[in-house]
C-alpha cells in the first residue's frame, strides 16, 4: 500500500463479504423452496428470500466496486485520496441504509415497507432487482454521488491514467442509468422498456468498463507487462463491450411489446456481445504468459485468470445460448435464465470483486505483497470449490430448463407449469447440493482471512525477462 | 504488430464507437416510444388499471411470478392468465383471494394478500391489460 487513504477500501470489502453471506444463505433458502415449496412459508415467502439474495448481491457488488475504486485510484493518481472522511461517512451511511433495507424485508410483509416508507407517493418499488424503498434509491443516488465527486476529485488532481479513466467512465455510468430506476410510468411496456436501461446497461455495457479496469489494475501489478499494452488492450475490449451491448439491449424487447424490428437489432448485436469477454480471456492468459516477475500472490492471479474465463462461459456462452429471437421464443424466462444470470454475475462481477480483494487485501493488512502459503493454499481451495460448483448450480439450471421449455413449451401437449416443475424436481435438488459446496467454499474463503498470519510470506521474485 | 495499431486508434474507436452507437441506439428509442401506441394496448390504461399496477408492485408480486417472460420463475406466468383462466375476471379474483393464510402443505405457495374488493378488481384489470399487449405472438402456447 502506497498511500495512506487508501486504506478506507477495507471496510468496503469487509462489507461485501458479509453480505456475501446473507446472499448465498438466502439462495440456499429458496433452493429448498423449490423443492419443498411450503419451506418457511409464510415467515419468509420466496419473493422475499428472491429480493433478499438479488438485493445483497447487487449491493455487496458496489461496495466492492466502490473499495475496488478508493484502492486503485489513488494509487493510479499517484496522490493520497481527496477526502478520506468523506468516503468513510458514506460507508457508514450506505451499511445502514442496506441493513436497515434487509430487515424492512424480513421483518413486515413488502406491502407495509411501501407504506411506511410512502411509496404511494413517488412510486419506484416491487420491480426485478429494484425492490428498494424509494428512501433507500434516493439514499443510493447520494452515496453514489459523493463518491463519484470524491474519486474524481482524486482522478483531477493527480496522475491521469487510462485505468482509472475507464473505471470512472463506468462508474459514472453505473450513476447515471440507475437514475432510470425512478422512473415507473403507468405504461406496462414503456416501464419495462426503460427498466432494461438500469439493468441491461449496466451488465452488458457499463460494468463492463468497470470490470476492465480492475482486471487491467490487477494485471498491472502482478504480471509486470508494460502498462501502454495492457492500456491498448483495455480500449479495444470496452470498445467492443459497448460497441455491441448498447444496440444489444435490443434482445430484452422481443417479447414486451416493443415493435418486431428489435428482434434483428437485437439478435444480431447481442449475438456479438460474446467478443468482448473473449477478447478478457485472451488478453488475462497473454498478459500472464508474458508476465515480467512472479508474484508472490498467486492466488490473485488465480483469481484474475478466473474472472476471464469465468465471465467467457457465463455471459458469453451462455448468454449467446439463448440471445438470438427465434431461440429466445422459447427460453424466456425459464431457468435458462437463471443459469445465465448465475454463472455470468458469479463470472464476471462476484470473481472481479474477489481478484481485487485478493490483490489489495494483504496489502491493506500491512504485508509488502501477499498472504502467506497456508492462507494463499486455503483461498485456492475456496476458489476451487466455488467456481466448480457454480458450474454445477449452471448446468443442473441448465438441465432444468431445457426439460421445462420442453415440457411447457415444445411438446405436441403442453403441460401446466407447476405440473412441470413437479418433474424436474431432481435437478432442483441436485441444484440445491451444488449449493451447499458453494457455501463450504465461501467459508474457506472467510477462513482463508485468519489462518497463516503469523506465517512470512515470499518476497517478490523478479524473473528475467527473454523477450 | 503491436506498432501499427497503437493505443491512441483503440482509444478513438472506444469513444467514435460508443458515442455512436448510443445516438443510434436513442434514434431507434424514439422510434419505438412513436410506435408504441399501435402495440402497448394503452387505451386500455384506466385509472383503475394503474391502480392494479401499482398494487402489482407493492405487492411484489414479480418475485414469483414472471409478466411477459420477466420477473422471477417460481410461479406461472401471468401475462396470459386471464386467456388461461377462460378470459374470466372472476376467476382470477377468485384465484387471489382464496389462497390458503398458511400455504398448501408441500406445495408452493402463494401468500394470502387479504384485498379488498376494489383492490382484487383493480389487479385483474391490470391482468386483463397486460394481456391486450402485442407481445409479438409469445408466449408460445397457453401454459405461459
Ligand atoms: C410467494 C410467491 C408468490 C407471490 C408473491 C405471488 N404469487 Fe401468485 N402464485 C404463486 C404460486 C406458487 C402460484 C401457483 C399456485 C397453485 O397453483 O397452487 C400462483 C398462482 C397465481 C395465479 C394463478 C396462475 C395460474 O395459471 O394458475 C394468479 C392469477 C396469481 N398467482 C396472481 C398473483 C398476484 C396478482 C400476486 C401479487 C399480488 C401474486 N400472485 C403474488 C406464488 C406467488
Ligand atoms: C456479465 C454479463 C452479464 C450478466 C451479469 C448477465 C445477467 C443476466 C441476468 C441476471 C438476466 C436475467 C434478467 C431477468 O431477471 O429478467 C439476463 C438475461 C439475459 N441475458 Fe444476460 N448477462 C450478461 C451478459 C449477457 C450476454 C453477453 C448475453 C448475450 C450474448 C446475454 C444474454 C441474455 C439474454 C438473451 C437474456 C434474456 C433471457 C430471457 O429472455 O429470459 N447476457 N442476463
Ligand atoms: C455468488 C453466487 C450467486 C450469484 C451471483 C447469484 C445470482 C442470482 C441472480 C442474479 C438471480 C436472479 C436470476 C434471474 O432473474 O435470472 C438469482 C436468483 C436465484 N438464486 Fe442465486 N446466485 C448465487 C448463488 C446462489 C446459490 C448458492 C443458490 C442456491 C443453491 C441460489 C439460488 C437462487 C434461486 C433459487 C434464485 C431464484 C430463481 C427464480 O427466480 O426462480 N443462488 N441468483
Ligand atoms: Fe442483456
Amino acid at each position: 500500500m502506497q498511500y495512506k487513504s487508501q486504506a478506507v477500501a477495507m471496510p468496503y470489502f469487509i462489507a461485501a463479504i458479509i453480505l456475501f453471506v446473507a446472499q448465498i444463505l438466502f439462495g440456499l433458502i429458496m433452493g429448498l423452496q423449490y423443492v419443498i415449496g411450503d419451506f418457511l412459508f409464510p415467515e419468509i415467502p420466496f419473493n422475499v428470500a428472491r429480493m433478499v439474495h438479488t438485493n445483497t448481491l447487487i449491493v455487496w457488488l458496489l461496495f466492492g466496486f466502490m473499495g475496488a475504486a478508493y484502492y486503485l485510484v489513488p494509487e493510479e493518481a499517484e496522490t493520497e485520496l481527496f477526502s478520506p472522511w468523506l468516503a468513510k461517512l458514506m460507508f457508514w451511511i450506505f451499511f445502514l441504509a442496506a441493513g436497515a433495507t434487509v430487515a424492512g424485508y424480513l421483518l413486515v410483509p413488502y406491502a407495509t415497507l411501501a407504506e411506511l416508507t410512502g411509496n404511494e407517493l413517488f412510486p419506484t418499488m416491487g420491480r426485478e432487482f429494484l425492490e428498494q424503498p424509494t428512501i433507500t434509491k434516493i439514499g443510493i443516488v447520494i452515496v453514489a454521488l459523493a463518491f463519484l465527486f470524491n474519486v474524481g476529485m482524486t482522478v483531477l488532481k493527480g496522475r491521469k491514467t487510462v485505468v482509472n479513466l475507464v473505471l470512472l467512465i463506468g462508474l459514472l455510468g453505473l450513476a447515471v442509468f440507475f437514475l432510470f430506476a425512478f422512473y415507473v410510468p403507468d405504461n406496462l411496456v414503456l416501464d419495462k422498456f426503460f427498466w432494461w436501461w438500469v439493468v441491461h446497461l449496466w451488465v452488458e455495457g457499463v460494468w463492463e468498463l468497470i470490470l476492465g479496469a480492475i482486471l487491467a489494475f490487477v494485471l498491472i501489478k502482478v504480471t509486470g507487462v508494460d502498462r501502454e499494452v495492457i492500456e491498448k488492450w483495455l480500449y479495444v475490449i470496452i470498445a467492443m463491450a459497448l460497441i455491441t451491448g448498447i444496440i444489444g439491449t435490443g434482445h430484452h424487447f422481443f417479447w414486451i411489446g416493443a415493435p418486431e424490428y428489435w428482434q434483428w437489432w437485437g439478435s444480431i448485436f447481442s449475438a456479438l456481445e460474446p467478443l468482448p469477454f473473449f477478447m478478457m480471456t485472451v488478453f488475462a492468459f497473454n498478459m500472464v504468459n508474458r508476465r515480467r516477475r512472479n508474484h508472490p500472490n498467486r492466488v490473485a492471479t488465480l483469481w484474475a485468470l478466473g474472472t476471464a474465463v469465468m465471465a467467457f462461459l457465463g455471459a458469453g456462452v451462455w448468454g449467446f445460448l439463448h440471445t438470438l429471437s427465434p431461440v429466445n421464443y422459447y427460453t424466456h424466462g425459464t431457468q435458462l435464465t437463471a443459469a445465465h444470470g448465475h454463472m455470468a454475475f458469479y463470472g464476471a462481477y462476484v470473481m472481479i470483486v474477489l481478484t481485487i480483494i485478493s490483490y489489495a487485501m494483504p496489502l491493506l493488512r500491512g504485508r509488502t505483497a501477499a498472504n502467506s502459503n497456508k492462507s494463499q493454499v486455503l483461498e485456492m481451495w475456496s476458489f476451487w470449490l466455488m467456481t466448480i460448483a457454480m458450474v454445477f448450480i449452471t448446468l443442473f439450471l441448465t438441465g432444468a430448463g431445457i426439460l421445462q421449455v420442453y415440457l411447457q413449451r415444445v411438446s405436441e401437449t403442453p403441460q401446466p407449469f407447476l405440473v412441470v416443475q413437479d418433474q424436474i424436481h431432481l435437478f432442483y435438488w441436485l441444484r440445491e447440493v451444488a449449493g451447499v459446496v458453494f457455501l463450504i467454499g465461501l467459508i474457506c474463503y472467510i477462513a482463508s482471512f485468519f489462518v497463516g498470519n503469523k506465517d512470512p510470506e515470499h518476497t517478490l521474485e523478479v524473473s528475467n525477462t527473454t523477450t | 504488430m503491436a506498432q501499427v495499431f497503437t493505443k491512441s486508434m483503440a482509444r478513438n474507436i472506444f469513444y467514435g464507437g460508443s458515442v455512436f452507437f448510443m445516438l443510434l441506439f436513442l434514434v431507434l428509442t424514439f422510434d419505438t416510444t412513436r410506435s408504441l401506441p399501435a402495440l402497448d394496448n394503452r387505451d386500455a390504461i384506466t385509472p383503475e388499471v394503474a391502480r392494479g399496477k401499482l398494487l402489482w408492485e407493492q405487492n411484489d408480486c414479480v418475485g414469483c411470478h414472471t409478466l411477459l417472460g420477466e420477473g422471477a420463475y417460481f410461479a406461472p406466468e401471468l401475462g396470459n392468465v386471464y386467456q388461461r383462466f377462460g378470459n374470466s375476471k372472476e376467476a382470477i379474483i377468485g384465484f387471489i383471494k382464496s389462497r390458503p393464510k398458511n400455504g398448501i402443505p408441500g406445495r408452493r405457495s402463494m401468500p394470502q394478500f387479504n384485498f379488498s374488493d376494489e383492490e382484487l378488481s383493480a389487479i385483474a384489470e391490470f391482468l386483463i391489460y397486460s394481456s391486450g399487449i402485442n407481445a409479438a405472438g409469445w408466449p408460445p402456447n397457453i401454459q405461459g
